[in-house]
């Protein structure tokens, strides 16, 4: 099978121009330019609309936490706590699933049973599967049940660690439960383009290894992991972008407050998406602009990490 | 072992020749060891814990794991070598990390089954929430069915031709600047957080509509910002894996380019695309937020048009009952959540289906 680009190499032989050619081919460049419009249509939306509250915002949008901005009145709003509880969420999420997601890759490519490899992939796969709210569901009626026990514990041992500090959430609604279940929401995303990479690890980089006297880890460390690097790092921040924009599982999970805190195992944090889902349904005033700004800040935060992981992919394409 | 090894290790040598039948420094921990060793560690933190009356299956597991790694890597070092030790000791923490994925998932499944079972009848399944109130053992959840596929049906309708059709651009036409732009913002596309795209809608229907208009086409638009990118992505692998032999040997029979793509390319790739529609559509049926804004999430009446009114899906119905927080509640929640990952899972293992039994037989 051939994978060269048809699109250089099979030439419509020049001729006549048959009018179904032309309907065809500038229909199919019509729906890839209509993307671009609908992209550039939703960057440009949402800086219409959140330019009226921004305009009558009394506070400083970026530096402030408190959100008051369902009045006509002098509305102070501003996305700190949010974006800080957003970007911990994330990170929390980040740092638990990406060694577990590099693992569970190993395991599938280099340590299973050949014949039932595929199917424990598949497993993982079905992670991905599970939509969000169920998530958010199965996080706030069983997780968080069986956390808050753990985290007692944690903070009768622990406490002295600055992030474990209590008074412990009896509940369990912390951002550390909401950061749990991003993580196992994001680990099929950081399994799936490890496992990519790992799967095309040259075979004779890996025989060499083992043929020098490597043990498997050996061989994992000096083939496996520095060819796959680039890769592991562009799933990481794919996972990262998912977990940034993720809104149910922490709307549903976390029980929220306004202010930049550092204490996992405190109630308290909100992200950006979690406020809007829960905050649209009674904006009024200044309310929808004001979300549609925070949307706006999570849009812009979502970009950069994004094309940022896409450009160290395309990089790996490169010299692979 | 050889002579590098004997230079290097002459004490290892030694002691092998001394003990020539027993496991000797240098040697090798028989096959059996790793599971034997598991099995003899979980008998033993089982009993242990029975008698510290700390009895917890997650407690014995973990410290079964824990146990076990700390057991294979000290014998590994005294028998065989560090390298060896540290070898095993990686084999165990790669089988924990796949079975830390697996804890989510098989609990996960399972209590939305035991939770979901309890009110998951055909009552459930026929009836909206009209004229319940939030307390009342009554009610279901027909409307937020009838309004998931109402709406995803639209996004599919909107996403399926724009993305196939930019698919085959990318494929077959696409070249220079314009294909990389689109292939660049199609990737960027498919990491809109899908509240962002709800609140795209929510600020176009403002400029159309004017603050407040909630319906169910506006919930499907948003949907479809979140899948064009995917049936792209998918489209797009797929026609490029349709061998360029076909496309040549049907230009030189003198088909036009168009009909080329459209009786030859597509046919050949069909199987692989619908699969991939049928991923797209699991993923988005799901999505919660984007509706919450767009299509409302009070609704409680059957509401099948999609111009006229806020329509209810099963991911706001699961979200919106949990909300009220009721013993109830969480029952219709849980009901709910099972409805809605029954027909992931149909759409999950009907389109593995396809892909299985109507791919192109490789030659």
């Amino acid at each position: 099978m051939t994978t060269t680009d048809p699109s250089t190499t099979a030439h419509v032989p020049r001729g006549k121009r048959r009018i179904g050619d032309v309907v065809f081919a500038n229909s199919a460049r019509g729906s890839g330019i209509l993307i671009l419009v609908i992209l550039a249509g939703v960057a440009a939306f949402l800086v219409a609309q959140s330019f009226d509250s921004l305009t009558a915002n009394t506070a400083n949008f970026l530096t402030t936490s408190e959100w008051d901005a369902n009045t006509r009145e002098a509305p102070a709003f501003g996305v700190l706590a949010l974006a800080f509880g957003t970007v911990l969420g994330a990170a929390i999420a980040l740092v638990l699933a990406t060694p577990v997601a590099i693992g569970i890759a190993l395991f599938i490519v280099y340590y299973a049973p050949r014949r039932i490899a595929a199917v424990l992939g598949y497993l993982v796969d079905l992670l991905a599967a599970i939509p969000s709210v169920v998530y958010g569901l199965w996080g706030i009626g069983w997780l968080v049940v069986q956390l808050a026990p753990f985290y007692t514990w944690l903070e009768t041992y622990f406490g002295w660690f600055p992030l474990f500090a209590g008074p412990v959430s009896t509940t369990g609604r912390t951002m550390l439960s909401a950061g749990i279940v991003l993580a196992v929401m994001i680990l099929p995303i950081i399994t799936a383009m490890s496992r990519d990479v790992f799967l095309q690890v040259p075979q004779s980089h890996r025989e060499a290894a083992l043929a020098l006297g490597a043990t498997r880890w050996e061989m994992i460390r000096m083939a496996v992991i520095p060819f796959g690097r680039p890769g592991i790092i562009g799933g990481a921040m794919l996972g990262l972008g998912r977990a940034l924009g993720e809104t149910m599982a922490v709307a549903m999970i976390l029980s929220p407050s306004l202010v930049v805190s550092w204490f996992l195992l405190q109630s308290g944090n909100q992200t950006i998406a979690a406020h809007i889902a829960l905050q649209y349904p009674e904006a009024t005033g200044y309310g929808v602009s004001a979300l549609i700004a925070a949307g706006l800040v999570l849009f812009a935060i979502t970009l950069l990490v994004n094309m940022a992981a896409r450009f160290v992919v395309s990089r790996r394409k490169e010299f692979a | 072992m050889s002579a590098p090894t004997q230079l290097s290790e002459p004490i290892a040598e030694d002691a092998r020749m001394a003990a020539p039948n027993t496991l000797s420094l240098g040697g090798s921990l028989p096959r059996f060891t790793p599971p034997v060793t598991l099995a003899v560690l979980l008998l033993v933190s089982a009993g242990a814990l029975f008698l510290l009356d700390a009895w917890n299956p997650a407690v014995l597991v973990i410290v079964t794991a824990v146990a076990y790694m700390v057991v294979i890597t000290l014998a590994s070092v005294i028998v065989e070598n560090s390298r060896k030790a540290k070898d095993r000791l990686v084999t165990a923490v790669v089988y924990v990390c796949f079975g830390i994925a697996m804890v989510p998932l098989v609990s996960l499944l399972w209590t939305v089954l035991a939770e979901g079972i309890v009110r998951l009848d055909g009552y459930f399944l026929s009836v909206s929430m009209n004229g319940v109130t939030p307390s009342m053992d009554a009610g279901g959840a027909y409307h937020a069915v009838l309004g998931t596929l109402v709406i995803t049906g639209i996004a599919a309708l909107i996403s399926v031709p724009i993305g196939l059709m930019t698919a085959i651009y990318l494929v077959e036409y696409g070249r220079g600047r314009l294909k990389t732009a689109i292939t660049f913002f199609v990737d960027v596309m498919t990491g809109i957080p899908s509240i962002v795209a709800g609140l795209f809608v929510v600020a176009l229907w403002i400029m159309i509509f004017g603050p407040g208009e909630t319906n169910g086409l506006a919930g499907a638009i948003s949907l479809s910002v979140l899948m064009i990118p995917v049936v792209v992505r998918s489209c797009e692998e797929m026609l490029r894996l349709v061998p360029n032999e076909l496309r040549e040997a049907s230009y030189a029979l003198g088909v036009p380019k168009w009909l080329t793509v459209l009786k030859v390319v597509l046919p050949t790739a069909i199987a692989g695309i619908t699969t991939g529609i049928m991923l797209a559509l699991a993923r988005v049926i799901g999505e919660t937020a984007p509706l919450i804004l767009t299509a409302g999430s009070s609704a409680v009446a059957i509401n099948a048009n999609p111009v006229e009114g806020q329509m209810m899906s099963l991911p706001v119905f699961i979200y919106s009952q949990v909300r009220m927080g009721g013993a109830i509640n969480y029952e219709r929640a849980w009901a709910a959540a099972l409805t809605l990952i029954a027909i992931v899972m149909l759409l999950f293992f009907v389109a593995r289906l396809v892909s299985r039994f109507f791919a192109p037989k490789a030659r």
